[in-house]
């Protein structure tokens, strides 16, 4: 069915499709449209989810853990400080192994106050073991939420995902829809450590150094295994519904002599700015790097390399940027742009890449001694 | 009711301290509840008492989860048991810290919410498992490894706090009365929704007396007067016969403090105030059970 929707209503049908087991979920802005959007099935009885309206975001977290871990499917959504106060839980679900699926509507971190748009929340959670994916569009944030219950659910991965979409840039802004029965598409959730009175352990007990040691390799060897997870369920996915999108979302880079890589809207922004170059004879290509954890490879051999960074890692540079530098030997020039909801706009971006310098990073509007 | 089985849940030889309430009570917790159970742990004196990964002391399985998070987690539990149509219980087992400090949050939340659980806090009066520090709980005038000179401030009131949640079941109780335990786990486990067991729980290293004397230290709290063995059950409040017996004729607190070093030195003021408390307790649980308040 073709319709029109925000990133919010989007993220909310898919989980409609999904048909967890639990919600639980405390509101927060941008986000709120997705739990509200949800107890409205609930109630309709559209869904038949358990939905508890939880008093705290580390409660949000803790009550899908509780949930998961016997064996059912379960989501929460959240944004910026919300993210933070549940940070705990955030950690306790991927060393639990719970395939639990968040949405996270990317918005900045106080102080000031800021509800805009800003990839600093969700990557300042990228050590806690979850998979991130960054959707560019509504009908990306719909399929990623669909994707990520099939990948998280895997034997090989049962790690937690979480779905980053852009405050307010996607999850206010109404985009073409498509929404497709999910059917089976999800298989059943087979927990293999599904907790179980008639079969008692200890979960999460204390743990030697040894043991330890063995788990977080455990967590690290998964998430090298979700890749090819990932590539076979976007297999099945364009099988399915005929989308597909890929760990990194390439545009015109066959010939590229300059490649712009962004997260988020941003990246698809860069699109535009690559039509623009090209129009203008500079051989531009656009790298959007969908999946943030595992990180991707990228080949960027023999090619200058912008990075637009919507964060920022205080004393050590753009995080993207920094990552880029270090997988792929490249030098990029690193802008920070964006921060707090800033406006960049494609026109900004082909100017990123006209005055590039390797090696160097800058700070978008900002001049002189600020 | 109170026919306790023999049926073990726990194993013999964990890393419980010699003496510890904390084990006692939870033995006769699950001889209650029996093995179609769940406990949720924060960190506390039973995440350790558990022993250490792959092995488990306890025959029921444990979900150790963060301090804060321990009624929220069976909150969530509860909710995918039920919706799945199991019947399993769903037991928070709960340190004073983890229940009227750092945990009271998600306590509230999912009292508030209805949720089908027992939560029971097990009270040794301070953190156990750090070496001592002062909790909430902790009553005035104990000397704790953060309070050398005494604590200032009087005992948190949960049980007045989760009363005020209006759970159908709540209670109090000791492992010194195993009986009495026993049936207010069966209880509370008999009703739908959130419900409450609030355990005093001597701890021998922490209150500072011989390994031997728990059984007796808590049945001087209860025959001092300095704990209250009640019961709430759909707001009506019945005070237990042990404890009816104490309000009647209730032996000297000086023997409960002497027989503690952890009240070493203190002041009169300390006492009385104390004494004051329990009593002013005990004057209000009295009226609520006569229905004059």
């Amino acid at each position: 069915m073709l319709t029109v929707a925000t990133g919010n209503k989007a993220v909310a049908a898919a989980v409609k499709e999904a048909r967890p087991t639990v919600v639980a979920a405390y509101p927060i802005t941008p986000q709120t449209e997705i739990v509200e959007q949800i107890a409205e099935y609930v109630s309709s009885g559209e869904l038949d989810t358990r939905y508890i309206p939880v008093e705290s975001e580390h409660s949000a977290m803790a009550a899908c853990i509780g949930a998961s871990v016997t064996g059912a499917r379960a989501f929460t959504a959240t944004s910026s400080h919300g993210l933070h106060y549940m940070h705990e839980m955030v950690n306790w679900a991927a060393g639990a192994r719970l395939p639990i699926v968040m949405a996270n509507v990317n918005r900045a971190v106080g102080p000031g106050w800021n509800i805009w748009a800003d990839h600093t929340d969700a990557l300042q959670e990228r050590d806690t073991g979850w998979l991130q994916v960054y959707v560019g569009s509504v009908q990306e944030a719909y399929d990623a939420v669909l994707m990520a219950f099939c990948i998280a659910e895997d034997e090989r991965v049962l790690l937690p995902v979480m779905v980053n979409l852009d405050g307010f840039l996607l999850s206010h802004t109404m985009q073409p829809l498509e929404m497709n029965p999910a059917g089976d598409f999800i298989p059943p959730l087979r927990l293999p450590h599904e907790i179980d009175p008639g079969n008692p352990g200890g979960y999460g007990t204390l743990t030697g150094p040894d043991d330890y040691f063995k788990f977080r390799w455990d967590i690290e060897r998964s998430m090298r295994d979700s890749v090819a997870v990932i590539r076979e369920t976007e297999d099945r996915f364009f099988a399915r519904f005929g989308r597909r999108y890929g760990m990194v979302e390439e545009y015109r880079c066959d010939d590229a002599e300059v490649v712009v890589v962004a997260m988020g809207t941003l990246g698809k922004e860069a699109e535009v700015a690559v039509d623009l170059l090209r129009q203008e004879g500079v051989r531009a290509g656009s790298m959007r790097v969908r999946w943030f954890r595992p990180f991707p490879r990228l080949d960027l051999s023999g090619r200058d390399v912008v990075v637009v960074d919507r964060d920022y890692s205080f004393g050590f540079g753009g995080i993207l940027a920094r990552s880029i530098a270090a997988t792929t030997g490249a030098r990029p020039f690193s802008v920070i742009a964006g921060l707090g909801g800033q406006e960049v706009s494609y026109e900004d971006i082909a100017g990123f890449v006209r005055d590039r310098r390797p090696g160097e990073e800058t700070w978008f509007g900002v001049t002189g001694d600020v | 009711m109170t026919e306790i089985p023999r049926e073990e849940y726990l194993h013999k030889c964990t890393s419980a301290c010699a003496g510890c309430s904390d084990s006692l009570a939870l033995r006769y917790v699950l001889k209650a509840a029996g093995p179609d159970t769940i406990l949720v742990v924060p960190a506390c004196c039973t995440s350790v008492i558990q022993g250490i990964y792959p092995n488990t002391a306890f025959k029921v399985p444990v979900y150790n989860v963060a301090f804060a998070a321990a009624a929220a987690c069976a909150s969530g539990m509860s909710a995918a048991l039920r919706a799945m149509g199991k019947k399993t219980n769903v037991i928070v087992y709960a340190g004073d810290g983890g229940t009227v400090d750092i945990g009271i949050q998600a306590l509230s939340g999912a009292f508030e919410r209805g949720t089908d659980f027992l939560y029971i806090c097990y009270d040794n009066e301070a953190y156990g498992n750090t070496g001592m520090q002062r909790s909430g709980a902790t009553p005035v005038g104990a000397r704790t490894t953060t309070t050398p000179a005494g604590k200032a401030q009087k005992k948190k009131d949960i049980d007045a706090i989760v009363a005020a949640h209006d759970p159908p079941y709540m209670a109090t109780a000791c492992a010194a009365y195993p009986k009495d335990l026993f049936s207010k786990v069966k209880k509370a486990l008999s009703y739908r929704g959130p419900t409450f067991i609030h355990i005093l729980s001597p701890c021998p290293p922490g209150w500072r007396f011989p390994a031997e004397k728990t059984v007796e230290m808590g049945k001087l709290a209860v025959r001092t007067g300095m704990w209250i063995l009640y019961e709430r059950e759909q707001g009506k409040v019945t005070i237990n016969g042990p404890s009816k017996a104490a309000m009647v004729r209730p032996l000297p607190v000086e023997e409960y403090l002497r027989a503690q070093g952890r009240f070493r030195g203190i002041s009169s003021e300390a006492v009385a105030r104390m004494v004051a408390d329990a009593r002013a307790l005990a004057e209000r649980l009295k009226k609520e059970e006569e229905g004059t308040c």
